[in-house]
């Protein structure tokens, strides 16, 4: 139930992202209450199968992020290969040209720290497997700014050491599975 | 805490407004969560302990305004960057423009030249480049010195000579360049109708009558007013049926001028200048 006032989802993964996508999105209804934000590392000419990949399997509205947008609930965004996402105070997405962080554009620190701003208590903040530390700084951030932080169980990660990194960074942050993750992301929808 | 109350923002407000009194510079209305990224970076590596410390440093001393401006103002690019935009001018723009006997074009927020340079070239290959006068403008004195100069790091050029050919290139783009202190200087010829120029897309005024203003990768760093008063300035700028490129993630959907202009290469971002 969305009790907590959880107004944003915002999901980083790297290495086994796809495996680790397919089983948390398709079964999140269209009914809900919250944007999903996701940045994913692909290389940067991969262009945008992602969305195509994932709008064929799911319930849930999947599209590219656009500069400017509002953030709508019941929506799955998808950062642009080569560009961060990042998220204004008054909810609309925002993309950018910045060099890479953490040798990733899109980078997942990037957004979770600026959703953390803008979204404040009200974001959840999840980061998947990964082979890399990218998150880490955004994850802590999230929790800092009164979010909840959320990391896929390490050993049950397809790659470890993204969640590991997150969690070392983040110790107070809840370890779930990928089953633990979905139930939690279909609870929002109010009963 | 209110979101209002955090001192970091009431830091940065006060120092971009700092910045626009004492130095004319004018970031108050750029995308905010990128800028203060930007902020936060800039203090953390110039080593200032606070924005406000960073704020009184340029204030007082005008050599930190400099480095300054190469945190708050993004320099990543790259020659023919989005081959596909190129390959665009190339066969759908270029055809248009080769009908005049005499062509403007400018290079808006040009960084170190390597969107002009690409276009230099590509209307070299395509045989205007003698009639044509580029104008190359930035904010960014460093980067228009660095436009100027025409060096770019030896290992870019695979990655610039594999855009250009994926652009359609006609030619081989060593023809270009030579290889002299690790560095490919670029061509001098490249450069004889080329008009550098300090200018300000929130700040100064029109350019006047262009054929192609092509302004990639700037818009998206300022919010919706600002992008309003650029692109506003760029129909101005523009001659009849002139064309304006845009990046690959940036539109007209959210302007009030979306009116003033028709999608031309609507994958590509270009637009062209309608009647009004
Ligand atoms: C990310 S770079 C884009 C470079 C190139 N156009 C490209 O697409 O590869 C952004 C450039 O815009 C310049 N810029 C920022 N604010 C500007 C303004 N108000 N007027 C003109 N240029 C500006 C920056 O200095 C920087 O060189």
């Amino acid at each position: 139930m969305n009790d907590g006032g959880i107004t944003a989802v915002a999901i980083g993964a790297s290495a086994g992202a796809v495996q680790a996508l397919l089983h948390i999105l398709p079964p999140l209804p269209a009914s809900l209450p919250v944007p999903v934000l996701i940045v994913v590392h692909v290389p940067a000419d991969r262009g945008n199968a992602l969305v195509s990949l994932f709008e064929a399997r799911c319930d849930i509205v999947v599209k590219e992020a656009e500069d400017k947008e509002p953030a709508a609930p019941g929506t799955v965004y998808f950062a642009p290969s080569d560009y961060h996402l990042l998220v204004e105070r008054d909810g609309t997405l925002a993309l950018s040209a910045d060099e890479p962080v953490n040798y990733s554009r899109p980078a997942i620190d990037v957004l979770l720290e600026s959703a953390a701003d803008a979204f404040g208590g009200g974001l959840v903040g999840i980061v998947l497997t990964g082979a890399n530390h990218d998150g880490a700084e955004g994850l802590r951030a999230v929790a800092a700014a009164g979010g909840i932080a959320i990391v896929q169980d390490p050993a049950s990660a397809m790659s470890g050491a993204m969640p590991a990194a997150a969690l070392a960074r983040c110790p107070d942050a809840r370890v779930e599975t990928l089953d633990g993750i979905t139930a939690f992301l279909v609870n929002l929808v109010p009963a | 805490m209110m979101a209002g109350d955090n001192i970091e923002d009431i830091e940065i407000q006060l120092f971009l407004e700092a910045l626009h009194r004492r130095y004319h510079y004018d970031f108050r209305k750029y995308a905010q969560a990128s800028i203060k990224r930007r902020l936060v970076q800039a203090r953390t590596q110039l080593g200032y302990t606070s924005l406000s410390a960073m704020q009184e440093a340029v204030l007082h001393d005008e050599t930190v305004l400099p480095r300054l401006l190469n945190y708050l103002t993004v320099q990543v690019s790259e020659m023919f960057r989005d081959p596909s935009y190129f390959r665009a001018l190339r066969e759908k723009v270029l055809p248009h423009l080769a009908t005049y006997p005499s062509l403007k074009v400018w290079v808006a927020g040009c960084s170190r030249g390597e969107e002009l340079y690409s276009l230099a070239i590509l209307f070299r290959e395509e045989g205007l480049y003698d009639r044509t006068l580029f104008y190359a403008t930035d904010i960014n004195p460093d980067a228009l010195d660095a436009a100027e100069r025409a060096v770019y790091p030896l290992d870019l050029i695979r990655t610039y000579t594999e855009n250009h050919q994926k652009s359609g290139g006609r030619s081989s783009l060593s023809d270009y360049y030579r290889a002299a202190h690790g560095g490919a200087i670029f061509d001098k010829t490249l450069r004889e109708r080329v008009v550098f120029s300090d200018h300000s897309l929130v700040t100064d005024s029109v350019f006047g009558e262009m054929q192609l203003v092509s302004c990639r990768n700037v818009l998206i760093y300022f919010d919706r007013d600002l992008q309003d008063r650029a692109i506003g300035l760029f129909r101005d700028s523009l001659a009849r049926k002139g064309f304006l490129g845009l990046g690959s993630k940036e539109s007209l959907r959210f302007t009030r001028h979306a009116a003033s202009f028709a999608p031309f290469v609507p994958a590509e971002k270009i637009y062209q200048r309608a009647e009004a």
